[in-house]
């Protein structure tokens, strides 16, 4: 579509281009950063769009939770047990009354998965942050000191990622107890290695480029190099990996939860209704279904997002808005 | 032309510095780390006010030394004095105050700008870095930068990318000379850059060092741009500086016959002078640093080695009855308008190190 000449070079400028098929009228004296391209794009994207207002629907109901259950009428906790089943102390299929049913304990099975959404996505997007700071830190370091402190760093990372997360997790909560916050740590444990093995890869080709030896010149200290001069050129692979990281996160708190090993009951988790719903689904299909209807729904809209993200900030998907130097590296 | 007396002391002296490179893995048992020599024994003076040109070929080792220069790396041996001081031994914190006195300006105007940073925040990092000004005054004194070096200052919020090639240069000029410095290191500035965006930028270059009264150590391996912006040009070969001279007496009075063959291939514009001028197409390539030739690194490409130039390292000393300042490494110099001749090696040198046929590449050549 553009001009064959950026293929020669990926760090050749790409003058103008976005620019002039933007049409905005008037001349813009201020530059548009990577990220504003990368959303320009993902603004196209039909599918990475659907997923975000389903994203955001979900954390709006998250966020209203005790709105919708005092709406509803029904606690997350408050158990039915006259109304809620039936006289063989059986679940109740979907009604007026309890619109997807209710559980063994005569719970209203959509307020518990509306509060379950609180968890997953706490869980999910804490954990995931938490294992993102720590492993761009931790990343960068390593590449950037090179040596023998990225030795040591890098053996830890493979010696983290060779851990098996279920034997592990279920060690750990046993020693210390299922709770919200051990479900966290735990999982950010286990996530952070891949970020940084990914920081480390892009920080040793950016080390070399001049402009980082131009700081150095400067008399910039090496935190400053690190992460003013270095942090911005690495951001894309991890901001992609981020939206990636979500889903996988939320997925393992439904399983250590599934597990009894998250965060304990009565606090209302998809995992745990999973659990829960094992001995009832022959008789009671809508407890399996509609926990598992919404874990799927969250997991899938964040991937199907975290696919556009990538798609976004990879230069080769669209050559109108490519944009600099997003590597070689970062498809390996 | 200016100042070259000895008198005045010099802003910056290396003394015998030599920066070796660790190639490879060490040997388990026993032996050295094998290294490279990028630079092996180099001493030179830069005076006050002046530009010192630094020619050499491709791998000759002059991105090192000026790296050296301005403790960008450690040195393996030998000492760096600037303006008085010896700074080889310190650490990189207490070189910080002195980072605000000597600049570099990098070869490559595409590599030695952060893509991911606004022109405004690249010109602006050293008043950040060594807290000279911050906010409104930081942003006024980039403009005025900006405008010292002949970019717009309304495209302070502009990406590197939205430049051009010379212009970019421009902000890495204006970026080395925001603190004022007294030293620019200028690494192959303009050997990116088109013909005509490279006379820009070198006049520039002239027309800074009169109105803020830097000295220059000025690298390229294009001899003919060396010649137009330097005072005094060194020439390295092989990690060490064969002849060092002003301008015109390295002109005038060639010795070392590596800097003649050099010399001999700068285009001229004038066919006359090219018809009358016989190229010197030195055979073989430039040998390996890792493992030097012995005695005179030139030895196995220079048509008048004789059998010391194997065995003996010349000085770098004044020849011939020369000015003091015009010093060469060679045994055997050029006479004023002797010629060389033959491009063919003088030693049939087979070297097992090397594993070069000096005399075998030749006949290759000729035939």
């Amino acid at each position: 579509m553009t001009t064959d000449l950026a293929k020669h070079d990926p760090e050749a400028p790409e003058p103008l281009v976005p620019d002039a098929l933007e049409l905005e009228g008037e001349a813009r004296i201020e530059g548009r950063t990577p990220l504003q391209l990368a959303w320009a794009k993902l603004r196209r994207d039909k599918v990475a769009m659907v997923s975000l207002v389903v994203i955001v629907i979900i954390i709006v109901l998250a966020l209203a939770a005790p709105l919708v259950a005092s709406i509803v009428g029904h606690g997350p906790d408050d158990q039915y047990r006259q109304a809620g089943l039936t006289p063989a102390g059986l679940p109740k299929p979907p009604t007026g009354q309890f619109i997807m049913g209710t559980d063994d304990l005569g719970r209203d099975l959509f307020v518990r998965v509306i509060y379950g959404s609180r968890i997953s996505l706490l869980v999910g997007v804490l954990s995931t942050l938490i294992a993102v700071a720590v492993g761009v830190v931790i990343g960068i370091v390593a590449g950037y000191f090179g040596g023998i402190v990225d030795t040591v760093l890098a053996r830890l990372i493979d010696t983290v990622l060779s851990i098996p997360f279920l034997l592990a997790a279920i060690a750990i909560v046993s020693i210390s107890g299922p709770s919200l916050t051990v479900t966290v740590i735990v999982i950010a444990f286990f996530s952070w290695s891949s970020v940084a093995r990914i920081v480390r890869g892009q920080v040793l080709s950016i080390r070399e480029r001049e402009y980082v030896e131009a700081a150095r010149s400067l008399g910039a200290s090496d935190r400053r190099i690190m992460f003013v001069d270095i942090l911005p050129n690495v951001l894309a692979p991890v901001i992609v990996y981020t939206t990636l990281l979500i889903p996988i996160s939320i997925v393992s708190e439904a399983t250590l939860s599934f597990l009894g090993l998250g965060v304990p009951p009565p606090t209302a988790t998809w995992g745990g209704m999973l659990d829960g719903s094992l001995n009832y689904y022959r008789v009671a299909y809508w407890y399996l279904l509609f926990p598992g209807l919404a874990l799927l729904i969250t997991t899938l809209a964040f991937n199907l997002f975290g696919d556009g993200v990538r798609d976004a900030f990879d230069p080769r998907s669209d050559r109108l808005f490519a944009t600099e130097s997003e590597t070689e590296d970062e498809k390996k | 032309m200016k100042a070259t007396d000895d008198a005045v002391a010099p802003l910056l002296e290396v003394t015998d510095v030599r920066k070796h490179f660790p190639i490879g893995r060490r040997p388990l048992f026993g032996g050295a780390q094998p290294v490279l020599k990028a630079v092996d024994g180099v001493s030179l003076a830069v005076r006050p006010g002046e530009t010192l040109g630094l020619v050499g070929e491709t791998g000759c080792g002059k991105s090192t030394l000026a790296r050296c220069m301005v403790r960008l790396y450690d040195l393996t041996s030998g000492s760096v004095n600037f303006n008085g001081s010896d700074i080889s031994t310190l650490s990189r914190g207490d070189l910080r105050p002195l980072r605000r006195e000597m600049q570099v300006m990098f070869q490559d105007p595409y590599g030695s700008l952060n893509p991911r940073r606004r022109v405004g925040s690249i010109i602006g990092d050293p008043f950040t870095i060594h807290g000279v000004a911050e906010g409104d005054e930081r942003k006024r004194k980039v403009q005025d930068l900006m405008e010292l070096v002949g970019l717009n200052p309304e495209h302070y919020n502009r990406f590197p990318a939205e430049f051009s090639g010379g212009q970019r240069q421009r902000i890495g000029i204006a970026r080395a000379l925001a603190l004022n410095p007294k030293l620019v290191v200028c690494d192959e500035p303009v050997s990116a850059l088109d013909v005509s965006i490279q006379a820009q930028v070198i006049n520039l270059l002239a027309e800074l060092q009169e109105r803020l009264d830097l000295t220059y150590v000025f690298i390229s391996h294009d001899l003919s741009v060396v010649r137009h912006v330097s005072d005094r040009i060194a020439v390295m070969y092989l990690g060490k500086i064969v002849e060092i001279a002003g301008v015109d007496d390295l002109h005038d009075h060639t010795r070392h016959p590596y800097t003649q063959a050099l010399l001999s291939a700068v285009p001229s514009a004038d066919p006359d002078a090219v018809a009358a001028r016989e190229r010197i197409v030195l055979t073989g390539d430039l040998p390996s640093p890792a493992n030097p030739p012995t005695g005179c690194r030139f030895h196995p490409r220079c048509p008048k080695a004789q059998q010391i130039c194997v065995t003996d390292d010349p000085e770098l000393v004044s020849r011939l009855g020369d000015v003091a300042v015009h010093q060469v490494a060679c045994h055997f110099p050029l006479a004023d308008g002797e010629l060389l001749t033959v491009s063919k090696p003088a030693i049939a040198d087979i070297d097992p190190d090397l594993g070069f046929d000096a005399t075998a590449a030749a006949k290759g050549t000729s035939s």
